[in-house]
């Protein structure tokens, strides 16, 4: 059982597909990163994908560097990242993933993550630096739990590589593109496409596509294949640039034709 | 045998902690490694380039002056100083440059603290015809100018980087970015014995012909193993370097030296194994500066090479089991250790390398004048002298203004044009 799952199967049997919006808890602070939450819900979001800001986050883009470095330096604590959850699914009924690099786990300890994250509401967890080779851990605390767990898969992983991910993911397999880094769109296009296709023969029935998503244009185009598609960088932007309204716009704007 | 130990674990120790997106690349390097260290063509091209290149085997120089101040004990130095490029960084990156060019890759990366390991690798890149780009904290850029220059002299970008604590740390995050961006094309050419499997393994196997020469040279010398092997240890590679060939020598106690800054109990330190914790950073668990919420904690040293919050996992295993001791060196002992080694021996070492000079001093006293130290000279001080210069007061700052505003005439030095 997986409300994630439930939610991105819902979008799809409803014709599209699943918007997926990421931005970091307490940026600028704690208070407005939870209404901004709740309002990409408000305006379209299908499922949450908040980030844990952490010192030394490897697989974010500049955009989302600056703003988890100012919630650092804002005071972010890790019980925040589950405040958060709790204010968060209290209001709205959205499924809320956390995205953490994995050594705020350890160090709070992997049970005691899963359990408080169990407590606040929280879906479950999307580790980028942690692949299922080394999870043993979180594997067991997240099946004592009954959450998800998403791992990624890239374009360069082997089949052998994409079956363990699909194995070991619940709710969705993160599909990473290489969108926004390598050059001409229908290259891009051409290998995440070919990931998620790969993925489903290895198994996947749930498939979210992300990084370097931040149009309409390409949520629609990433769902006519894809599952779900996750928008991170653009919202975060527009945060930044405009607060709640304008980051409730660019939700609104991506989930546009979306729901008919 | 511990030196049999091959990874991706050190004990609890080691493994990959990375994105996907890199797997198949550490995949496809941990493969060309083994079958690289398996072919002897591997390995002549190697020796070859270490022996009319490198300059190895580095010689050992005995310090009887500067042995005066450690107690008598007899102190033996490991010239990586004299190293081409002026460290020890050089036999890692020429050993991973061949690996690199086996793998068709074009475009080598790497993260440099003080810029020795940054100007290896463009002095590498330079020999074998790559593009290169290093990743630098802005905080180094500053502190290690002359370094910038050389690196830009041998046709390297280098690439200040401006997030986080703009030190290593940070251009090791801002480098596995551009691997993951460019990993087709690019070697990540890690400077340390840290980061995901299989580095911590190739990085010392490249650096253990340090210890190897240099256990027979102490051999050569007196007849008899040293009683202690000391190093510095920022990521640990040279220490790893040296410690390898004498793991297995029950009766050799190793020493590594972590920076201390302005002390192992205030704030501002880079004592990861003192004063760390175990976790996961860079792709390897392993000891880490780190606050309650496993948050990275900046590190502090006047060496910039000591100046990062981790340290390899094979260190972290030897910690654990006992088999090697890893203490505290202050910024100013540091400092008077530099002074010292120059004035008594006439060599000027590299920051970094006197961390590991004032821990054999008091080694040293501690050991006795019956005991042979066998220190690891990491590197040469060129690269340090504006920071000495300034730390010692012995910067001409003024006549160095006047200069700038009006040149020596090169006549009044007797020099002809
Ligand atoms: C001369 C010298 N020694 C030591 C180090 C520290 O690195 P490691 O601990 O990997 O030997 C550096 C790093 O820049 C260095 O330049």
């Amino acid at each position: 059982m997986s409300a994630v799952a439930d939610v991105i199967a819902a979008r799809k049997s409803a014709g599209s597909g699943a918007l997926v919006g990421y931005l970091p808890v307490g940026y600028p602070n704690l208070a407005t990163s939870i209404e901004a939450a709740v309002a990409l819900v408000e305006n379209g979001v299908d499922v949450l994908e908040l980030g844990v800001p952490y010192s030394d986050p490897v697989m974010d883009g500049p955009v989302i560097q600056r703003a988890t470095q100012e919630a650092l330096a804002a005071g972010f604590r890790l019980r925040h990242g589950f405040e958060a959850v709790a204010a968060i699914t209290a209001r709205v009924s959205a499924p809320v993933l956390l995205m953490t690099y994995w050594n705020p786990v350890v160090q709070y300890g992997v049970d005691r993550f899963a359990d408080d994250l169990a407590a606040a509401g929280g879906a479950g967890l999307i580790t980028p630096d942690l692949v299922p080779d080394e999870a043993h851990a979180w594997l067991a605390a997240s099946d004592r739990t009954d959450r998800d767990r998403v791992f990624l898969a890239a374009p360069s992983s082997t089949d052998a590589r994409l079956e363990q991910a699909v194995r070991a993911s619940r709710g969705f397999v993160y599909a990473v593109s290489t969108m926004g880094i390598t050059g001409a769109r229908s290259d891009v296009d051409t290998a995440a496409r070919t990931l998620v296709s790969r993925l489903r023969m290895a198994g996947a029935t749930s498939t979210c596509v992300g990084l370097g998503i931040s149009t309409a244009d390409q949520v629609r185009e990433v769902l006519e294949y894809a599952d779900g598609a996750i928008v991170g960088s653009a919202l975060v932007a527009a945060l930044a640039d405009g607060g709640i309204p304008a980051v409730a716009q660019a939700a609104a704007a991506l989930s546009a034709g979306l729901r008919r | 045998m511990l030196r049999d130990e091959s990874g991706p674990y050190f004990g609890e120790y080691g493994g990959r902690f990375v994105p996907e997106s890199l797997i198949s690349a550490l995949d496809e390097l941990d493969a060309a490694y083994t079958a690289a260290k398996a072919d002897p063509v591997f390995q002549a091209e190697l020796t070859h380039l270490h022996a009319t290149y490198t300059g190895r085997p580095s010689i050992i120089t005995e310090a009887p002056r500067f042995a005066e101040h450690a107690g008598g004990a007899r102190i033996i130095l490991k010239r990586e100083d004299l190293n081409h490029t002026g460290s020890h960084k050089i036999n890692n990156v020429l050993g991973q440059a061949l690996v690199a060019k086996r793998l068709g890759k074009t475009r080598l990366i790497a993260e440099t603290g003080a810029g020795q390991h940054g100007v290896a690798t463009a002095t590498a890149a330079a020999l074998f015809g790559m593009e290169c780009v290093v990743y630098m904290g802005e905080v180094d850029t500053e502190r290690q100018s002359l370094n910038v220059a050389r690196m830009r002299l041998l046709g390297a970008t280098v690439i200040p980087v401006t997030t986080g604590s703009r030190t290593l740390k940070d251009a090791i995050n801002d480098a596995l970015r551009d691997w993951v961006a460019n990993v087709g094309s690019t070697h990540y050419l890690l400077g340390t014995v840290a980061g995901p499997h299989p580095f911590p393994v190739m990085v010392r196997d490249f650096h253990k012909i340090i210890g190897e020469e240099a256990r027979q040279q102490v051999l050569d010398l007196t007849g008899a193993l040293p009683d202690a092997v000391t190093a510095c240890v920022g990521g640990g590679s040279n220490a790893m370097g040296i410690f390898h060939a004498f793991l297995d020598d029950p009766t050799v106690k190793l020493y590594g030296y972590e920076a201390a800054g302005a002390g192992h109990l205030t704030d501002k330190h880079a004592a990861t194994i003192t004063r760390g914790r175990p976790g996961v950073l860079h792709g390897a668990r392993s000891y880490l500066l780190q606050d309650e919420d496993g948050q990275t904690i900046e590190s502090h040293s006047i060496s910039a090479g000591l100046d990062y919050p981790g340290v390899g996992p094979e260190h972290a295993w030897l910690h654990d089991m006992g088999r090697a001791s890893y203490l505290p060196i202050t910024d100013a002992e540091a400092m008077d250790a530099l002074r010292l080694l120059s004035l008594t021996e006439g060599i000027i070492p590299a920051i970094e390398s006197a961390h590991a000079l004032a821990g054999t001093m008091k080694l040293g006293r501690e050991l006795g004048s019956t005991a042979t130290i066998l220190v690891n000279l990491s590197g040469r001080g060129d690269k340090d002298m504006e920071t000495a210069g300034k730390y010692f007061d012995i910067l001409d700052t003024a006549a160095l203004e006047r200069e700038v505003e009006s040149p020596v005439d090169p006549s009044s030095l007797g020099v002809k044009e």
